[in-house]
């Protein structure tokens, strides 16, 4: 067993690029879920936006990449939050989740359809729009950094997310110990008690789905400079799952919590996909049990059962406290 | 304090949708039906200002209907009511509270996972820090704060919660969320007060104190209106009685005068002539 092998890419997963994106998606779903109790099943949609405002303004548009990046973060996010949040946030919690998670497949299925291929490039997507990005680079193309880890463009990618991860946990921290924050924790709570206390709760929750939007599409954007390419399969309904367990591993309505929450989840599948795939190597794992093609699945398999015990012994997340969990009575 | 104000309502005509000297509430032909049932039907009512008034009535009457219907959290189907002369046609009801009138809720709705006194400060209007552009700018907002939060233990020591301040409203007793409601809704600084049914669920040690407190906004020159089965309590603190049943109102006047009235009696056992006359009843 390759040991250094295995402590690398267990560090990559921990704060890798994958981190970084789904622990931005999952600060959206927070803002959302945690602090305002709106249940978002198609935070995909959002990252998706993020990702086609940039890339299709740059691709198809033909415009600078700063307008696709005003597009991507603020624009697209802000339009889909209006899209559903009028017709939904009067009405009872669940029907936002329907709305959401029928936009986040709507989104995909259009996006990927051929007669669109002008526009979205159908189910190849769009790629290379983000060499504007790259060109700010300070780090060598061929060159390791980071103690290895990251080779030049993807340091740049880590490095950027890092700080944008810092910027929004900290306006995120902000925001959440003012009186807006609060308004927010008391719709959560009882909207129609906000709204005797004479707070309109409809726009708030419009703010806050916006704002939650806001912090998935600059993930799902993120992800797409990575890989230099937008595609409709990026941003399958599997992705907002993701999200979802990062924000609950982590701990709901806790600052640090779809952070951490998402460096475990990527840590742990990094961790025993090398593992995993090293002891099919090594034999310790005979081929009769189990080949290294499916590792892949094994490792979610994993994730399944640790989640599971998870929610079985500590229901509230990593960093959530069983007596907010005890008083929830909904 | 008590016998001038209800002196005031001495020369009002005990009928119902009888004219008051000086109406802070007044709702003309309200309707409010669900598919076939109409659950209010109020062709007249003033609401004295400066007064308590209780809204009684047996099981069904349409009273909580008709409190959502004075604080817009439903609408009526016809009908207008107008608030210190204000129509509240078409108005939310999140404004109803910024114009005066805050109400509490049958079934306390104590904001569990927050602390009692977020839960107090969060009853303050107009404030700068809940817009999102001042959110982060906490210089704009540190002064004001400090005056609710000010506000807020005031209260909180008025009603005996100040030991109470940093834990979760959720871990309050029943009784315990009653006063927090309350005192949280004066947090709006209203000039009327509507309670849903706030002795429902309180032991009979916190009742004297509830009691207390309703009579306290009224010294401090608040209107209260009152939906409550504790009879007691109706005769103890109220000045004006107002009786609903099915959806109608069919008695008003003074507490003394509401037990003996015929069609209270009525209303209250039907066709039961052979029970004994007890106006308790729970919802």
């Amino acid at each position: 067993m390759d040991l250094v092998a295995i402590l690398e890419n267990t560090a990559r997963g921990l704060f890798g690029e994958q981190f970084i994106y789904f622990a931005l998606a999952a600060i959206g779903l927070n803002m959302h879920y945690g602090y305002t109790g709106l249940l978002n099943f198609g935070q995909a949609v959002f990252m998706a936006a993020g990702a086609y405002g940039l890339s299709m303004a740059v691709v198809t548009l033909g415009l600078n990449f700063w307008i696709g990046l005003v597009l991507g973060i603020v624009v697209f996010p802000l339009i889909l939050a209006l899209i559903m949040g009028v017709p939904t946030l009067r009405l009872r919690a669940d029907y936002l989740a329907i709305v959401t998670i029928a936009s986040s497949e709507m989104f995909r299925i259009i996006a990927r359809s051929p007669s669109l291929d002008r526009w979205t490039g159908s189910s190849d997507g769009l790629t290379a729009f983000a060499n504007d990005f790259y060109d700010m680079s300070p780090f060598q193309a061929g060159e390791r950094y980071f103690f290895g880890l990251f080779i030049g463009n993807q340091m740049w990618v880590v490095l950027v997310g890092w700080i944008l991860l810092a910027i929004v946990v900290t306006l995120v921290w902000a925001m959440m110990r003012s009186p807006w924050g609060r308004v927010l924790r008391a719709i959560r709570e009882d909207e129609d008690a906000a709204r005797s206390l004479g707070k309109n709760a409809y726009w708030f929750k419009m703010q806050a789905l916006m704002l939650g939007g806001m912090f998935g599409a600059l993930g799902g954007m993120l992800r797409a400079i990575g890989t230099q390419s937008s595609q409709p399969q990026n941003f399958i309904t599997d992705v907002t799952f993701f999200a979802w367990v990062a924000l609950i591993l982590g701990g709901v309505a806790k600052i640090g919590g779809p952070v951490l929450g998402a460096a475990i989840l990527y840590g742990v599948l990094s961790f025993t996909d090398i593992v995993l795939r090293q002891m099919v190597e090594s034999g310790i794992i005979p081929n009769s049990i189990m080949d290294g093609t499916q590792v892949g699945q094994v490792r979610f398999m994993l994730i399944g059962i640790g989640l599971v015990s998870l929610a079985i012994l500590r229901p509230q997340g990593v960093l959530g406290t069983k007596e907010e969990m005890a008083l929830d009575d909904h | 304090m008590t016998t001038d104000l209800s002196s005031v309502l001495d020369s009002v005509p005990r009928e119902p949708g009888s004219a008051k000297p000086d109406p802070i509430l007044k709702v003309s032909n309200v309707r409010r039906s669900f598919g076939g049932l109409v659950a209010v039907d109020v062709d007249h009512l003033e609401v004295q200002r400066g007064v308590i008034t209780a809204l009684i009535g047996p099981n069904g009457a349409g009273k909580t209907t008709f409190f959502n219907l004075l604080t817009n959290f439903d609408n009526p189907d016809t009908g207008s009511r107008t608030f210190e002369g204000r129509d509240l046609q078409g108005i939310p009801a999140h404004k109803v509270a910024n114009l005066g009138m805050v109400r509490t809720f049958q079934l306390t709705k104590s904001l569990s996972r927050m602390t009692v006194i977020d839960n107090m400060r969060l009853g303050a209007t107009r404030q700068i820090g809940e817009s999102l552009s001042k959110a982060l700018l906490p210089f704009t907002w540190k002064r004001q704060e400090a005056e609710v939060t000010a506000r807020a233990d005031e209260l909180l020591e008025r009603f005996k919660l100040s030991h109470m301040r940093e834990e979760y409203a959720g871990t309050l007793s029943g009784g315990q969320r009653k006063l927090l409601e309350m005192a949280r809704a004066l947090m709006v600084q209203p000039t009327m007060v509507m309670l849903d049914e706030p002795m429902a669920g309180v032991n009979p040690a916190l009742k004297q104190s509830l009691l207390d407190h309703v009579k306290g906004l009224r010294d401090q020159g608040m209107t209260v209106l009152f939906v409550e089965h504790d009879m007691d309590m109706v005769q103890e603190i109220s000045d004006w009685v107002v009786v609903m049943a099915e959806g109608r109102i069919i008695a008003e006047g003074p507490p003394s005068s509401i037990a003996n009235n015929q069609a209270v009696v009525d209303a209250y056992l039907g066709s039961h002539h052979d029970s004994a006359l007890n106006l308790e009843g729970s919802e």
